[in-house]
Formats: structure tokens, C-alpha cells, sequence
């Protein structure tokens, strides 16, 4: 699969923007799902106050993580499934190949799992010999491109029906077309033959009801079904944090999730399993797992200040309409999540410093925020991840990011602390503007780290008297009259 | 709040040493409403700039200044959303160990306000008397909507400028991608949102662009100079003095 490096965020992004396809493809997902996401939650019966109320349900789990997965997991043992916390990725990653093993499985089908992209599942199995299949359809086509899914809820958001054409043509050895019925059938052909002989299945969940034990999984295509009942064995990613307590708990979160992942009601299919098949059913699973991963994720609990990113259910809506995440699409992120969650939950994950431009490559301009189903504040946590990189931080293992800019802020700081001192440094940037380019009046080049901004557009010169001096003026005439 | 005797004007940095002609612009409309106005010499910046990239010592700084210089105001009225946003939501960030300070904080956080939402809100007026010919486009800068919820207050006073017609554009609540310093570090992805933002003002056929924030104006305006693009903009207070 293509590398993913965060570091690279400037550089792709610079290469995305302009990249036309990509802003045609994004634009539908922003008109289609996007806001609309905010009317559907009024439609509740909690109303305008939907997203609070969620917020809330979200707040008490995830203060009660604890409790609240131990007694998943006593649910799910005692219905006969198989239950691994993991500490790391490897350790999930480990568990499953030892299944897999066991089982002597040739074959993995899978649905969507984020959570296989940040544990690295995939390659993994195939280094372990196992021909590994995704089955939804944009995991698919991500997967025959040998690509990274590009939104969370939609894998291959930015390809158009054209580029699928081609890419089946070219992988599938079958007659070009762009008709979108014609292509599924064409992928439900050639998935079915897969998940009718593989020997194990593997889904993401999106979240699970402690109170029942099991774990609750959506799809609109149907695979997951076929991949959750038809193999002998069937492992669950589930992330520690997304758990829901109670039953009343779960369809709250549920009834958001849909709304806020496709502007659904609720999705085509909805499946909870827990455990393998019993013996007056006539199929399921002979066994089931449930892995739970951690992976950073009780780092991110023992902060309060972050807490809150945890709430997170994975709907991907902050995606839809993020101004940033539209303009420059998910792979430059270089992260499986992308977007505004992307931009504060892989930092925490991996590594504030590596992900500097993850902190920083927004605007805050809060949009995230307001279509968020349970509310989360990341434009805060952005902002609080920017000062960890600005004086660094030891509970998070930071360094400073820039000595340089922390001198400058520190001095201008200084200086606009004192009126005195900035009008005469004022005064100063007054004359020292004369040697600057202009044009019509507006400043063409600036110099160093400000330079960012004359690439592409003019910069106000400073007025030749301030609103201050200009008061003055007026306040001495005043007196005079 | 009731209607003050007296408003303390805040000025911010960017309208201060680059813009002073929309302070004035907004002093003439606080001027007409029969306020008695004053400015405290010592004022600057609110610390926006450097909290806003993580310096929080440093945005800390100024939060402390601005506390010392309006101290004594009854009623601070700013032409920035961004700005009072700072005073009001981000300032009690800055000093949450600090509970002598987050008294002041809070106080200064009630009585500060915006421009267009201390018109509407507290003097209760819409119909400042202007007049402005032509179509204009009004533009939601992201802290004044999101942070302020000010979206009906500016919009009720163009609708009374005489002469003039809002003609709204699409997504006008999209940002325009300034953000501060990520305007300069990330240009690229600045750019991109700044010229999605102006093809959906131009799509308007409206000539003007109007908005509560110099920031985001004088982003707009760097890139319409650049293009040499058929657009003006102008601040509200600049529409509501009936300058043109």
C-alpha cells in the first residue's frame, strides 16, 4: 500500500489543490451530505438539542470506560465469543495472524475497518501469505489501486466513475464502461466468489452495546452479512473507546452515526453479531472475536484536555465540510483518519511533532464543530495541540517545533504590550515599507517568513497615519473649537 | 445590557495601523446613535495572532494588557468578530488556573462587544440611516458566526441601507481561509479556499463584498488586488456611514 507520512502534508496538499477531479468529486460529498447532516438531527425527538444530548451519552461512557467494557466483554464470553485487549497495533495485529493461523486461512474478506488502516492490518496478512479482500466497494477500488482510503465513511470519494471504469477494465480484465450499476455488478461478481470461499471474515465496528454484548456494524451494500456469517471464523475491530453502555445509549449514537456518516435515517443494513454461531442457528461463524485496540487511546483518556476526542464516532461528517479537507482531499493527511478528527486524533496517536502540520495546517474556522453528532470541540483541541508545538510538552513527550517563531512571538508580544513601543516600531515599519514593491498602492513581495502571503496576494501597507494618531488629531482639534 | 452612557472604543491592531479609515467609519455611526465615545491610548492588540498559533504566554501578555486599558469601560465596542471572540471565549482558556483574573476576564468578556451585534442587540437599531448604492454580498466571517453567533444582526442593518440590495452567495458561512499566520505557512491551501471563496462572490454579480472583519477582508482583498478582479470590498461600518 502507498506510504503514509504526515510530514508530507504541505507538499501533497500544495499538489491536491489544484488538482480539478478531486474538487468535482469532494463537492458532491460537501452538497449531498455536508450540512444537511445538522437538519437531520432536529428531526429527533431531542430536536435542536439532538448533538448535546449526544455529547452527553458520549461523555458518561467514555468517563466509564472501564466499567462499561468490562461488562461488554463478560457478555460476550459468556455467549462463547473470544475477547483480546490490545495494547498496540502489533499486538492486534499478532492476535489476528495467530487466528488466522490456527485456522489455516488462506483467505480474509473483509468490511471497512479504519481501524485495520491505523493498525496496518492488510499488510500484514498478505506478508503472512493471506490473500486479504475488502468488500465494500470503495475499500475495493482504493484496494485495486493499491491506495489509501481518502475519507473516513467513503474510501474512494475521490475518484469519479470514469477513473473506476478504467482501473476495473485494467484490474478486472473486464470491457470498460462508466455506468455505475454496470461497475457494482461487476465488483459484487467478483467479491461474491471471494466471500463464498474464505476461511475467515474481519469488520470494523462502529460501535457496540455493552448492556446486550454485542457489536454493532452498518453497511449499505450488504457485505457485511456475507462477511461476518459465511467464513468459519470472524474477528471485530473495535477501538476501545467506542462502546455504548446501555441499549437506550447505543440507538442514540446509532440514530446520529447515520445521519451524520450519509444523511441516512438509518443505513441499508444494520448488523449486530456477538458471538459464533449457536447450535440452533443455521449459520454464523464456528468462532468470534472481538479485538479491542487501545493503541494511544487510554493516553488520550488520562488527559482531560483531550478526553474529548474520544467521543469520536467515526461518522467522518467534520470531513464534509471542512474548507481545508475539500481542497486538499484525504491522502494529504498522510494518516488513515483525515480531516479536522484526522488533524487531532493522529497527533495523539503519532506523535505530536511528527504530525506538526496536522496542528497547523487549518484555519479553525469551527465548521467541524457545529455539524459534529456529538459535538466535539476540535478547533479547541487544535488550538491546544498548537501550544504543546509551541513550548513544547512533557506529559506528551513534545519539543518546541520552532525556536524562531516562539522569539517572535515572544518579542511582538513584548512590544504590543507597550503602546509606546509600537507605535515607534510602528513608525518604523512605516518608513521601511517605502523599500517594498508595490502595486495600485498594495505591498507585491514581503520579506521572509511573511513571504507565504504575497505568493498569491497583495499585502496592506500600513496607513500613513494610525487610527490613533488620527483620534488625537481630532480629540486636540475638538478642544480647540 | 442596557444602553451605556459612555462606549470605550477597541480599535484592533489591523484596522489600527492599516485601516484606521473603517475605525473612523464606525466611530461616524456610534457618533450618529448620540453616544459619547472615548480611546484609551495604551490599547493594541488582543493576543488573537499568537494564540491562534499556540503562543499562549505570549497571547497571555496581551490579554492582561487589554484587561488593564479597559478596566474602567462600561461598554468596549470592536469592528472585529474575531477579535471580541478572543476577549469573550478564549481569554478565561488563557487563565483557567487563575481565579483573581478569570474575574476580570469575565467581566470584561460581558461588556465587550462586537460592532453590528452592539447595534442591534443593545441600542436596539437597525436603520442607522445610511445610504449605499448598489448590490453587495455578504460575507459570515467564521469566529463572528461560529464563535459570536452574529449572522441576523449585520445582514438586518444592510437591509435597511437605502439604495442598497444584499444578494446573498453560496455557502457565505465557508471561510475564506485566512487563519491568521496559516495564511502565510500554508499558502497553497489558503489560496485554495480564498479562491473558491471569491468565484462564489463573483457568482453573485454583486460588485461589492462586504464583512465585519478586517482580517478577512484584507484577505480577500490581497488576492482581488493580485487578480486585479472586479470585486470592492468594504467593511460594514464603512456601508452603514453611507461612505462610498
Amino acid at each position: 500500500m502507498m506510504e503514509q507520512n504526515p510530514l508530507k502534508y504541505k507538499e501533497l496538499a500544495a499538489k491536491a489543490v489544484q488538482d480539478k477531479q478531486l474538487h468535482k468529486a469532494l463537492g458532491k460529498m460537501r452538497d449531498k451530505v455536508g450540512r444537511n447532516a445538522v437538519k437531520l438531527y432536529k428531526e429527533l425527538p431531542t430536536g435542536a438539542g439532538s448533538r448535546e444530548a449526544a455529547k452527553e451519552v458520549r461523555r458518561k461512557i467514555v468517563d466509564n470506560l472501564d466499567v462499561v467494557l468490562e461488562t461488554l466483554i463478560e457478555s460476550i464470553r459468556a455467549r462463547g465469543g473470544h475477547v483480546h485487549l490490545a495494547e498496540t497495533d502489533a499486538d492486534a495485529v499478532e492476535y489476528c495472524l495467530a487466528v488466522a493461523k490456527r485456522f489455516e486461512v488462506r483467505r480474509v474478506v473483509k468490511g471497512k475497518s479504519m481501524l485495520s488502516e491505523e493498525i496496518r492490518l492488510n499488510d500484514a496478512l498478505e506478508a503472512a501469505g493471506i490473500e486479504t479482500v475488502e468488500t465494500d466497494l470503495g475499500e475495493y477500488i482504493v484496494q485495486l489501486k493499491g491506495e489509501a482510503p481518502s475519507h473516513i465513511i467513503a474510501p474512494a470519494i475521490h475518484y469519479t466513475r470514469e477513473q473506476v471504469g478504467e482501473l476495473f477494465a485494467e484490474k478486472l480484465g473486464v470491457p470498460y464502461t462508466s455506468d455505475p450499476p454496470t461497475l457494482t455488478a461487476m465488483a459484487r461478481k467478483a467479491l461474491r466468489e471471494k466471500m463464498l470461499t474464505a476461511d475467515m471474515g474481519i469488520s470494523g465496528g462502529n460501535t457496540a452495546c455493552a448492556e446486550t454484548g454485542h457489536v454493532t456494524i452498518v453497511s449499505n451494500e450488504g457485505n457485511i452479512r456475507m462477511t461476518s456469517t459465511m467464513p468459519r471464523v470472524h474477528i471485530v475491530l473495535l477501538g476501545i473507546e467506542k462502546v455504548a453502555a446501555t441499549l437506550e445509549d447505543h440507538d442514540i449514537l446509532l440514530r446520529m452515526l447515520t445521519r451524520a456518516a450519509a444523511g441516512q435515517k438509518i443505513s441499508t443494513y444494520v448488523s449486530y453479531v456477538g458471538g459464533p454461531r449457536l447450535d440452533a442457528e443455521p449459520d454464523g461463524p464456528e468462532e468470534f472475536h472481538l479485538v479491542l485496540v487501545d493503541n494511544g487511546r487510554s493516553r488520550i483518556l488520562a488527559d482531560p484536555d483531550f478526553r474529548e476526542v474520544l467521543h469520536c464516532v467515526r461518522c467522518g461528517g467534520c470531513l464534509n465540510v471542512c474548507p481545508v479537507y475539500m481542497s486538499i482531499g484525504g491522502h494529504s493527511y498522510g494518516s488513515p483518519y483525515c480531516g479536522p478528527i484526522g488533524a487531532v486524533f493522529t497527533p495523539l496517536t503519532r506523535g505530536i511533532n511528527t504530525c506538526h502540520h496536522l496542528c497547523q495546517g487549518e484555519t479553525l474556522c469551527g465548521a467541524c464543530k457545529e455539524v459534529c453528532p456529538v459535538d466535539n470541540d476540535l478547533p479547541r483541541m487544535l488550538s491546544l495541540l498548537r501550544s504543546k508545538l509551541a513550548d513544547g510538552d512533557r506529559r506528551w513527550n513534545v519539543k518546541p517545533h520552532s525556536r524562531i517563531e516562539k522569539l517572535i512571538f515572544g518579542a511582538w508580544s513584548v512590544v504590543m504590550s507597550h503602546r509606546g513601543l509600537y507605535d515607534a516600531l510602528t513608525a518604523l515599519a512605516r518608513a521601511g515599507q517605502r523599500l517594498l514593491p508595490r502595486r495600485n498602492g498594495w505591498i507585491r513581495h514581503l520579506p521572509g517568513p511573511l513571504g507565504g502571503w504575497t505568493r498569491g496576494r497583495d499585502f496592506p501597507p500600513l496607513a500613513a497615519k494610525s487610527f490613533a494618531q488620527r483620534w488625537a488629531r481630532r480629540s486636540t482639534a475638538r478642544r480647540g473649537e | 445590557m442596557t444602553r451605556p452612557k459612555r462606549v470605550t472604543l477597541f480599535i484592533q491592531c489591523i484596522v489600527d495601523s492599516s485601516f484606521p479609515e473603517v475605525g473612523e467609519a464606525m466611530v461616524k455611526v456610534l457618533e450618529r446613535q448620540g453616544l459619547v465615545l472615548d480611546y484609551p491610548e495604551g490599547q493594541t492588540c488582543c493576543g488573537q495572532p499568537a494564540f491562534n498559533a499556540g503562543y499562549r504566554v505570549e497571547a497571555a501578555r496581551l490579554a492582561r494588557h487589554y484587561l488593564d486599558v479597559f478596566e474602567d469601560a462600561e461598554a468596549v465596542v470592536c469592528p472585529s468578530g474575531s477579535c471580541v471572540n478572543m476577549v469573550r471565549h478564549h481569554y478565561r482558556e488563557l487563565f483557567a488556573r487563575d481565579a483573581r483574573l478569570l474575574d476580570r476576564v469575565e467581566r470584561a468578556a460581558a461588556k465587550t462587544y462586537e460592532f453590528t451585534e452592539f447595534l442591534v442587540d443593545v441600542l436596539g437599531v437597525t436603520d442607522v440611516g445610511a445610504t449605499w448604492n448598489g448590490e453587495v454580498t455578504y460575507h459570515d466571517s467564521c469566529h463572528l458566526l461560529r464563535g459570536l453567533g452574529v449572522k441576523d444582526q449585520p445582514r438586518a442593518l444592510l437591509s435597511k441601507v437605502r439604495g442598497l440590495r444584499l444578494v446573498e452567495m453560496t455557502r457565505s458561512d465557508e471561510c475564506c481561509g485566512f487563519g491568521g499566520t496559516f495564511s502565510a505557512k500554508y499558502p497553497e491551501i489558503s489560496e485554495a479556499l480564498l479562491e473558491t471563496k471569491l468565484a462564489n462572490i463573483q457568482a453573485t454579480g454583486a460588485g461589492t463584498v462586504v464583512g465585519c472583519d478586517m482580517g478577512c477582508l484584507m484577505h480577500m482583498q490581497g488576492m482581488i488586488r493580485r487578480r486585479e478582479l472586479p470585486i470592492s470590498v468594504r467593511h460594514i461600518a464603512e456601508i452603514l456611514a453611507g461612505e462610498e
